[in-house]
């Protein structure tokens, strides 16, 4: 793919958010939410994508920081920006503590743990009532204007705005880090972790290093949801949220950027007008999606397209 | 000997009652041209996992450049100038060799934890790694093509590519023609032919022409433990040797 096309993909994809603003004003609730997903499967990419660990439990570190940062707009510091660091934060914390337990063992054993952590802060999340509001969710959240100026409204105009920045600001920074030497390091031990232990890289340092800067970006998604919504449920902690985002991300095609986004924009969307179509069926059609799109070869939907792309141009 | 670079002195490795090294004590001095024989199952390749780090040993120590390393993780003896290659290719499919070589200069140059600046910005690397390619005699296009799609003498190549990117003091090549179709096998001879004299080479190797063309020195190793030492010509008399050989092709 030349780069002017290649440019020219990505301004029709970002300026596609900008036209939906306009275009669609009675859903920018819907497309806030899309973004923090795109945001959450972004950061799954990076860990999974890229350095080749799959988990189960990403959930835990989007829980976080959502908890976070909507107990902290509780508590009466309703800032965002210093809310968002402030998730980021915490599930940096608990990411960079459960790596080493993560890491431990083999492949499966490391999935089995993701999981476990995951199901034991959604069930601590539920017990502890008194922090977390237990089933009945987080009330309270009251969020400040973001830099004293843009009041989060009722339309959802501020929060659509918020979320697509953020999103976009940390997409610039992901495509930095894997552009980087730190970024093909950790493709050399998704590709061979053997040979790259033979070059001399600490790979579990590496590992620990990409692990907890996944959790950063996925706790940050999770505090734009408590702050856009100004409300936590346990949801954001639940398995299917984990499950979900890897789905999107095996959807929109691994190891990429772009991909991981599209992926999360497509399955909301489907998952938004398929379940109005036939509530109970949506799943169904998801799952044909996913069996053409292995059977289509690797790489997602941005694989396939690439493929296509290249086909058509060659001639 | 005061001036070797890389020592094993009574090194050792069980799997539950299977001895697979036995006591080997070795020695490389700088600029060694050895090779390291012996029949199938004599525990070459557990010996070289043992040297790096791969595996850890059951008894005995290694040394390297002087220091005892027997405690070190791989990666913290591999920044110390050894490096080796596969026997099997273990190379990175989706990366092209000229990536390939970069990460691994990256990673000599201790750059490898560096994320707020592209790689593309580190013009001597990429420089260094088309060099590097060019004087393997590489070509452009296949440099610049996924590993993947190589032919399997190109692949061997890169092998050894990414171990001279450490510039290593101490090189253990693990077979490194094996495989290889007489047609493509020139360039990696030759490439092995053209190793720099100051850096100490340990072959491990199946090929006897290859051996008796580049070791100045030969070790035999049998059933985990050192057979026979000496200059190829005494080892080629050695009836032991011999027997250890023909007693392989016996059974096989």
């Amino acid at each position: 793919m030349s780069a002017a096309l290649r440019f020219a993909l990505q301004a029709l994809f970002w300026g596609g958010w900008a036209g939906a603003y306009f275009a669609l004003p009675e859903y920018l609730p819907l497309l806030a939410q899309i973004a923090i997903i795109a945001l959450f499967v972004l950061s799954l990419d990076l860990l999974v994508g890229y350095a080749g660990f799959v988990t189960l439990g990403h959930a835990a570190f989007f829980g976080l920081g959502a908890y976070a940062a909507g107990i902290l707009a509780q508590q009466g510091w309703g800032e965002p920006i210093s809310g968002l660091l402030f998730g980021a934060a915490v599930a940096a914390l608990v990411g960079l503590l459960t790596a080493p337990l993560v890491l431990r063992g083999g492949d499966l054993t490391g999935l089995m743990v993701t999981l476990g952590i995951a199901m034991m802060l959604f069930e601590a999340a539920n017990r502890m009532a008194w922090l977390t509001g237990g089933a009945d969710g987080l009330q309270g959240v009251e969020m400040w204007e973001i830099f004293g100026v843009w009041r989060f409204d009722l339309f959802g105009r501020t929060a659509f705005v918020y979320s697509l920045t953020v999103l976009f600001l940390l997409y610039l920074l992901a495509r930095l880090i894997v552009s980087s030497p730190f970024g093909l390091a950790l493709r050399g031990i998704k590709g061979n972790r053997r040979r790259m232990e033979a070059l001399g890289t600490p790979v579990r340092a590496r590992l620990v290093a990409v692990y907890t800067l996944s959790a950063a970006y996925a706790g940050i998604a999770g505090a734009l949801l408590a702050q856009t919504t100004q409300f936590v449920s346990l949801d954001v902690l639940d398995f299917h949220r984990s499950a979900d985002a890897l789905l999107m991300l095996v959807l929109g095609g691994m190891g990429s950027l772009y991909g991981a986004m599209l992926g999360a924009i497509v399955f909301m969307v489907a998952h938004h007008a398929l379940s109005e179509l036939t509530p109970q069926f949506w799943q169904f059609w998801i799952g044909i999606a996913l069996i053409a799109l292995a059977i289509a070869g690797r790489g997602g939907m941005l694989g396939l397209a690439g493929r296509l792309l290249a086909r058509w141009g060659g001639r | 000997m005061s001036t070797a670079v890389l020592e094993t002195d009574g090194l050792t490795r069980h799997f539950g009652g299977f001895t697979a090294v036995d006591k080997v004590s070795l020695s490389l001095s700088a600029g060694a041209r050895h090779a390291l024989i012996g029949p199938n199952g004599a525990g070459k390749t557990t010996f070289v996992n043992l040297l790096t780090g791969a595996l850890s040993a059951s008894a005995g120590t290694v040394r390297l450049l002087g220091q005892d390393v027997t405690a070190l993780p791989q990666h913290k003896r591999i920044k110390r100038g050894l490096a080796r290659t596969f026997q099997i290719n273990q190379l990175f499919a989706e990366l092209t060799p000229l990536e390939a070589v970069s990460l691994a200069i990256a990673e000599r140059e201790g750059l490898s934890a560096r994320w707020w600046k592209p790689l593309s910005a580190h013009a001597a690397i990429a420089a260094e790694a088309r060099a590097l390619l060019d004087g393997l005699r590489m070509p452009a296009a296949d440099a610049a093509s996924a590993t993947a799609g190589l032919p399997y003498g190109r692949q061997r190549l890169l092998e050894i590519a990414l171990a001279l990117a450490l510039k290593p003091r101490v090189l253990l090549l693990d077979e490194p023609a094996a495989g290889v179709p007489p047609s493509e096998s020139r360039e990696i001879l030759d490439s092995i032919a053209a190793l720099p004299r100051e850096v100490a080479v340990l072959l491990i190797e199946h090929d006897m022409d290859l051996v008796f063309r580049f070791a100045e020195r030969i070790t035999v190793l049998a059933q985990g433990a050192i057979l026979a030492e000496g200059e190829p010509a005494a080892i080629a008399a050695d009836p032991r040797v011999k027997e250890a050989y023909l007693g392989e092709a016996a059974h096989g």
